[in-house]
């Protein structure tokens, strides 16, 4: 073996180097686990949500609820079970329509240059400038309060965040030479983009769609703890806090439960993030 | 210098322009007429065309759009319909919550997080690092109000040192007046200071690697003068534009921590006005808050040329 050759082959050192990234790992293990209960809650939860039970009401944990149960007598671990596929739901949309319109604008703005990338960037100012939570809660109040109008409100403001990363990205692709072998071979701006220049950002769309998704259920617990996101009798941990507000001197355990939730699911989120980035992009790894 | 500046007014005012149009078409298109809305369901036409006239209500879109930059610039942000009561003394009466609340958490949050990050990326790698780096991920994750909520329950509850909620007004003295924003503004500060702290680390990494810190540090200056002075310095400038970034978010942000703390600020105020369709208070706010974070991200790019001499010179 001589000096420089790579100890392993090269899919398995991608797969070592993933193992040995402890964000990666964490993010991982974290997120496929609030996936997993957002999918179980589907088939199977601790307790019927619908049947309300009065002599079990404000029952702090114990064996049989593990998590206690709220002012109705639901049981808290069901509810958390069940507000996680919302606050999944409207945190995805919201990065999915943050990228569907945002990339192709940034992608668009790096391609044509001139007076179209500056007035997609002074776009991106304005939608800025606007306080985004004040403009969400704006939207959600003014259009009604719902699930609905709290994706695109997060949405909107996702907008700017993947065009500006987009076109950043683009941007640093066109002048390489393969792109200018592409332009000499007669392609066209608009398949260079599709062919060349979406593959190569990817990589730091998925960072920053990840990181999204954390800031998406940040914010969609943000409105519904106002009484702005998903409605009653549809839980969400949001919700589960502004319940549990008045009841804090004889039930912490109400407040702990749904706000550790959201903890944790960002947390991960974040940390799958971060390790992505490394991986992806060495250049970056260890700066953070 | 002179020529970014001017182009960076340029874009300010352009931007506050154009917000003030999508906010004004906005509230155009909602549902509802306001002066149904204060009459009732059982107003009379007449009584609903008379009021309608008084508010103004019967003018064409633009010369309305107009009429309300025109009083705005004049300090005249048009009259509540709810509260019967101009809107500038309303945003005057709740700034004077809001704006020491934000001043305040974000004095606690670079207080928190520049000696942190500062601290991390000097002990780079070392188990100090790490455990400020993983608190830091933490504190990005906490949701404000929910952390609002567990100050609550051990300070107010628990305690009992300060109040869970409520604001006795400053006529009631500095004291209790502070009292009630504390837990508020160190709500609002902590996920601040996570997200500030990391960018501070990084950005001071960067400058670390600098040949000039080498020189420094071989020329025997002392290692903590090197890290404040030389380094500090250099690493400003990513940290002032998330500064800047994070008084708006804070402005905002009160909205819903003042929910929790039941503060009369502008937040709640804005929020209330959503909720009674008193149209002409939310878009009074609203135009405020994006003129003043516009105008904290001209300030930002005035103290970028005074923390890099170099930019002066570039532009």
């Amino acid at each position: 073996m001589s000096i420089g050759e790579p100890v392993f082959p090269r899919t398995q050192s991608v797969v070592l180097q993933a193992l040995s990234n402890r964000s990666f790992v964490v993010g991982c293990v974290i997120t496929a686990i609030i996936a997993l209960m957002a999918l179980v809650s589907f088939y199977w939860t601790p307790y019927d949500i619908t049947n309300l039970v009065v002599a079990d009401k404000m029952k702090p944990p114990s064996w049989q609820h593990w998590f206690g149960t709220d002012h109705f007598g639901r049981d808290i671990l069901t509810m958390i079970m069940i507000g996680s596929r919302n606050s999944i739901a409207v945190a995805l949309v919201a990065v999915g329509i943050g990228m569907c319109l945002g990339v192709p604008l940034g992608c668009w703005a790096a391609a044509r240059g001139g007076w179209i990338d500056e007035a997609v960037m002074r776009f991106n100012d304005i939608v800025f400038a606007f306080p985004a939570l004040l403009s969400a809660v704006m939207i959600t109040a003014i259009f009604g309060p719902g699930a609905i109008n709290a994706i695109i409100a997060i949405g909107i403001f996702n907008v700017p965040v993947f065009a500006r990363v987009a076109r950043a990205g683009a941007m640093s692709i066109w002048p390489r030479e393969y792109v200018l072998a592409a332009r000499a071979s007669g392609k066209g701006k608009a398949q260079i983009t599709i062919e060349h220049i979406l593959p190569n950002i990817a990589a730091i769309l998925l960072v920053q769609g990840t990181i999204q998704f954390a800031l998406g259920i940040l914010a969609e617990s943000g409105l519904s703890y106002v009484g702005l996101g998903a409605q009653p009798p549809m839980p969400s941990w949001g919700r589960m806090l502004f319940d549990s507000q008045t009841r804090m001197m004889v039930a912490p355990y109400q407040a702990l439960f749904p706000g550790l939730a959201i903890v944790i699911t960002v947390l991960g989120l974040n940390l799958l993030g971060d390790g992505l980035r490394d991986l992806l992009d060495p250049r970056l790894r260890r700066e953070r | 210098m002179s020529a970014f500046l001017a182009r960076r007014l340029l874009i300010g005012l352009v931007t506050v322009i154009v917000a003030s149009i999508v906010v004004f078409a906005v509230l155009e298109i909602v549902p509802g007429d306001p002066a149904l809305l204060m009459l009732g369901m059982n107003a009379t036409p007449e009584a609903l065309a008379t009021l309608r006239s008084q508010m103004g209500l019967d003018q064409p879109i633009p010369v309305r759009y107009l009429s309300w930059i025109g009083g705005m610039l004049m300090g005249d942000f048009g009259r509540s319909w709810t509260y019967s009561s101009p809107v500038i003394d309303l945003i005057v009466e709740r700034g004077i919550v809001s704006l020491p609340l934000a001043v305040i958490s974000l004095i606690l949050s670079t207080a928190i997080a520049i000696p942190v990050g500062i601290f991390a990326a000097s002990r780079r790698g070392r188990a100090a690092d790490a455990i400020s780096m993983g608190a830091t991920q933490v504190g990005v994750a906490i949701p404000n109000f929910w952390f609002a909520l567990l100050l609550v329950y051990v300070f107010a509850v628990w305690l009992r040192l300060l109040p869970a909620g409520g604001f006795p007004g400053w006529g009631a003295g500095i004291w209790p007046a502070f009292k009630a924003l504390i837990m508020p503004a160190i709500a609002l500060a902590l996920p601040q200071a996570a997200i500030l702290a990391r960018v501070t680390r990084s950005a001071m990494l960067e400058v670390l690697g600098e040949d000039y810190i080498r020189t420094a540090r071989a020329k025997g200056i002392p290692r903590r003068k090197v890290l404040w002075r030389h380094a500090l310095r250099n690493a400003m400038i990513p940290v002032l534009t998330i500064l800047g970034l994070q008084f708006a978010f804070l402005l905002a942000g009160t909205i819903i921590i003042e929910n929790v703390f039941y503060l009369p600020g502008l937040g709640r105020l804005v929020f209330q006005a959503i909720t009674q369709r008193d149209l002409i208070v939310v878009e009074g706010v609203v135009m405020l808050l994006v003129a003043s974070v516009v105008i904290v991200n001209l300030v930002v790019d005035i103290l970028y040329a005074v923390v890099d001499p170099r930019l002066r010179v570039k532009a």
